[in-house]
């Protein structure tokens, strides 16, 4: 039985008297990974960043429906935002390493959540050998994180994620500032880490949606058009213009 | 031809403009640096002016300055950084924010001398301060608020969302993410402005008139309690009332080249923080 | 922590926060009404009619006179004079530095007007009497040049650089998809800069002014000292004035506290704090207007 992780019903949001989500209703499945594809201002970054709140730093925004962390209520005034978005992480599309040393950047979470200190050392450990990034980084935790390369900040930030062992990743286009090389290391990162994570990810890419996804879901002006698995989405999509746009005849 | 002989008149007008705001900057160094070089040295700087002002240096005064500068930024800076942080980071635009920044907008359009009256009011007679350098400096700091406000506001607007994301999702509140990320980040820029803030107030007047600053005192003292000696007063009441006018120019030439001198060198120091920032962004 | 304390922490914080921005609006609103209580006290003694019309301000005769017109025409004086001086001077330089200045050249001309904001007034003040003021003197032939005409180059030039700087902002801010059309319509360059470039930039030029007066207006030390300090309506430009700041400046710390010369000294600085609070509302409407037009 497909245990429901994350959803979304009767979604709509507004920027300022512009709609931008027109009434969402999306399920998504406890470990797999779900790639949110479409055009350009579709709407899938927005809806993506509904999940963790992260709307709630613009004061234009407005929300209405429901959204729920399996049971909890995410808009809910009596849930914290903080714990939501403690159990809720999110990589972004341009890394945002913290403006600290490599080591700081995976300590921090731990630190401000309260994590055992003699624990913060080992849980690093494995969040960076999750990332695989432990062989690349183990000699210079003191080396200010801006001073990696692109791919190994993104790496950096997804380990900053899973340091906190969330229970959902949002990636929001984790790949669209990366080289072919970074991209893939990323790409059989994301596969590995769905054993553990239920994964939502935003897509330009179709290759790398259908390398990776479960399922796939395709927003068209702010509308959910079509909501599948990957094969059938890649292979048969029931409306034309899921069909269009996977197969590359879109503006 | 007589098209093209306007048009180099036009040139000569704009470009003329220029070099004479460059002249006027040249001139005012040139006569107060070069009368004032004979008169300071380690005697003028690190002494008590002697025989009625007619002899000796400005070290009070100097101190007087430090001092009052020094009371002045640690009362504005808090106040007008937690306001800026306030502005930027957590309000929404609303009615509230809007009147407050034209509070600020106004506040920094009011006359520095209205300032001196309203610390006359508040500091030393309501408050019982005195004339002290502690009134001075209050009143300073109030003057100096929208500066503060504004140019941190600056700094932190400057720092992109992206920063603020990273530990948001992270689960920080919003305080740990301005403690932590946003307030580090914006730092020089905030620094730059507290400088400049400095500068102001150590040439400041009109506010320390009345509310604290004296002609001479005799010893330095470190209590916040006292009237105190400040170099921009001391150039003016050297230069208007002193009755031996002629016999302490020399004197005020001086005082007017280290009052600029101590303005000038915080001004490079912001200069300089900012140029270094802004390189490496 | 638990994150219940951490989230609490940032909720008091966030009040203390906006206590400070509270306090922005309780300062002006404290400044405003300190000066209007004080004033008040004045008026019960003195006829407004009389402050307002009287053409004499003599505190300390026996028959103490409190007519601000004096002031208020030596106010008007040396800011005009220091108008008519800024206002060209500081267009004309932004001009060429936002249309003809190399960058280098520019790198180094705004650090330097930088420089002259920061020199103190009462350095500005000083140079009036040992500089430009025996300059005045000698050449109109005067005995003293302690007069307005020194009082409006001084504070001309300490509100170039305001003017200058805001005035830059607001020509930049001039799309250059206007000036292409102007020089692809066959204007030169010229007409671009006088027809196109400074009209447009108007609103943000005049906001620029606003700010320059405002501080002209509200300057302390420079027309102090440089001025004359002659409590008589004044004839001329070549004549000895004293401003409402300065008069704040000199009989403050003599008057003794809480009398009606004291009083009166309020009166006149709500005066000037309406006026200045005029400019300074004024220049914010026409910078809002050159944001509204250029967005």
């Amino acid at each position: 039985m497909e245990e429901i992780k994350l959803s979304a019903h009767n979604l709509n949001l507004f920027f300022g008297k512009k709609q931008i989500l027109k009434n969402v209703n999306i399920d998504f499945i406890k470990n797999q990974v779900t790639s949110l594809i479409g055009p350009s201002g579709c709407g899938k970054s927005t809806l993506l960043r509904t999940f963790n709140r992260m709307h709630d730093l613009s004061p234009e925004a407005k929300i209405e429906g429901t959204l729920k962390l399996e049971n909890l209520n995410i808009y809910d005034k009596k849930n914290s935002v903080t714990e939501i978005r403690k159990r809720i992480g999110m990589v972004f599309q341009k890394p945002n390493p913290l403006p600290k040393s490599i080591y700081e950047n995976l300590s921090y979470a731990l630190k401000i959540h309260n994590f055992p200190k003699n624990e913060i050392p080992q849980l690093i450990e494995k969040a960076l050998k999750e990332s695989y990034l432990w062989d690349e980084v183990k000699d210079e935790f003191k080396k200010p994180a801006v001073k990696l390369s692109g791919g190994q900040q993104q790496r950096l930030c997804i380990a900053r994620t899973v340091v906190l062992r969330p229970e959902v990743i949002l990636m929001d286009e984790p790949c669209s500032a990366l080289d072919p090389i970074s991209t893939r290391k990323i790409e059989d990162l994301i596969l590995i880490l769905k054993k553990d994570y239920t994964i939502v990810i935003v897509t330009h890419n179709m290759q790398q949606a259908q390398r990776i996804s479960d399922k796939v879901a395709f927003m068209y002006l702010g509308e959910l058009i079509e909501f599948n698995t990957s094969e059938n989405i890649f292979k048969q999509p029931q409306k034309d213009l899921t069909k269009n746009y996977v197969n590359g005849h879109f503006g | 031809m007589i098209k093209k002989i306007k048009y180099f008149f036009n040139w000569i007008l704009l470009l003329g403009s220029t070099l004479l705001v460059c002249l006027i900057l040249g001139v005012i160094l040139w006569d107060i640096f070069s009368k004032g070089r004979s008169a300071v040295s380690w005697d003028f700087i690190s002494q008590f002016p002697t025989n009625g002002m007619t002899k000796g240096g400005i070290l009070p005064a100097i101190v007087g300055t430090l001092l009052l500068t020094f009371i002045t930024t640690i009362f504005a800076v808090p106040f007008g950084v937690a306001c800026a942080i306030y502005l930027n980071e957590y309000a929404r635009p609303s009615v509230l924010t809007n009147i407050i920044r034209a509070s600020i907008r106004n506040l920094a359009g009011i006359p520095s001398i209205i300032y001196g009256l309203f610390g006359l009011a508040l500091f030393v007679q309501a408050l019982h301060l005195g004339t002290s350098v502690l009134s001075a400096g209050l009143t300073l700091g109030l003057l100096s608020l929208p500066y503060i406000i504004t140019t941190t506001e600056e700094a932190l607007k400057r720092i992109p969302n992206s920063m603020r994301e990273a530990t948001l999702a992270l689960g920080a509140t919003q305080f740990e993410t301005i403690k932590d990320v946003v307030v580090p980040k914006a730092l020089p820029g905030i620094l730059t402005g507290v400088i400049l803030t400095m500068s102001r107030a150590a040439g400041e007047t009109a506010p320390i008139l009345f509310t604290g600053v004296a002609f001479y005192i005799n010893g330095i003292s470190a209590s916040p309690n006292q009237e105190f000696m400040a170099l921009p007063y001391h150039l003016y009441m050297l230069s208007t009332q002193h009755q031996a006018i002629e016999q302490v120019r020399p004197l005020a030439y001086g005082t007017a080249s280290v009052l600029i001198l101590l303005v000038f060198i915080l001004n490079i120091i912001a200069f300089y923080i900012r140029f270094k920032h802004r390189t490496q962004e | 922590m638990s994150i219940k304390k951490r989230e609490h922490t940032d909720w008091l914080l966030k009040k203390i926060f906006k206590a400070t921005g509270l306090i922005t609006i309780a300062l002006l609103a404290g400044i405003f009404l300190m000066l209007l209580y004080n004033s008040i006290a004045f008026f019960a003694d003195v006829k407004p009619l009389d402050f307002f019309t009287g053409s004499q301000w003599d505190p300390e005769s026996n028959k103490s006179k409190y007519g601000i017109a004096p002031l208020l025409v030596s106010t008007g004086l040396v800011t005009l004079g220091a108008m008519l001086i800024a206002i060209p001077l500081g267009i004309f330089t932004a001009a060429y530095l936002s249309e003809f200045a190399h960058p280098k050249v520019k790198t180094i001309l705004k650090p330097l007007i930088e420089m002259l904001a920061a020199i103190p007034s009462v350095a500005i003040g000083f140079l009036g009497i040992v500089l430009v003021g025996p300059g005045i003197a000698k050449i109109f032939g005067i005995a003293n040049g302690l007069n307005a005409f020194n009082g409006s180059v001084l504070l001309a030039v300490m509100a170039l650089p305001t003017i200058i700087t805001i005035s830059e902002d607001a020509i930049n801010a001039v799309p250059l998809s206007h000036r292409e059309a102007s020089l692809a319509l066959g204007a030169n360059k010229w007409q671009t800069i006088f027809k196109v470039t400074l009209p447009a930039a108007l609103p943000g030029l005049i906001a620029a002014v606003m700010l320059g007066l405002g501080r002209a207006l509200g300057e302390t030390m420079t027309v102090l000292m440089a001025t004359g300090n002659a409590a008589v309506m004044p004839k001329g430009f070549l004549d000895a004035v004293r401003t409402i700041t300065a008069t704040i400046a000199i009989e403050m710390g003599e008057v003794p506290y809480r009398t009606t010369h004291y009083f009166a000294l309020f009166a006149i600085a709500v005066i000037l704090f309406i006026i200045t609070l005029i400019i300074n509302l004024l220049g914010e409407y026409f910078a809002n207007r050159l944001r509204k037009f250029h967005a």
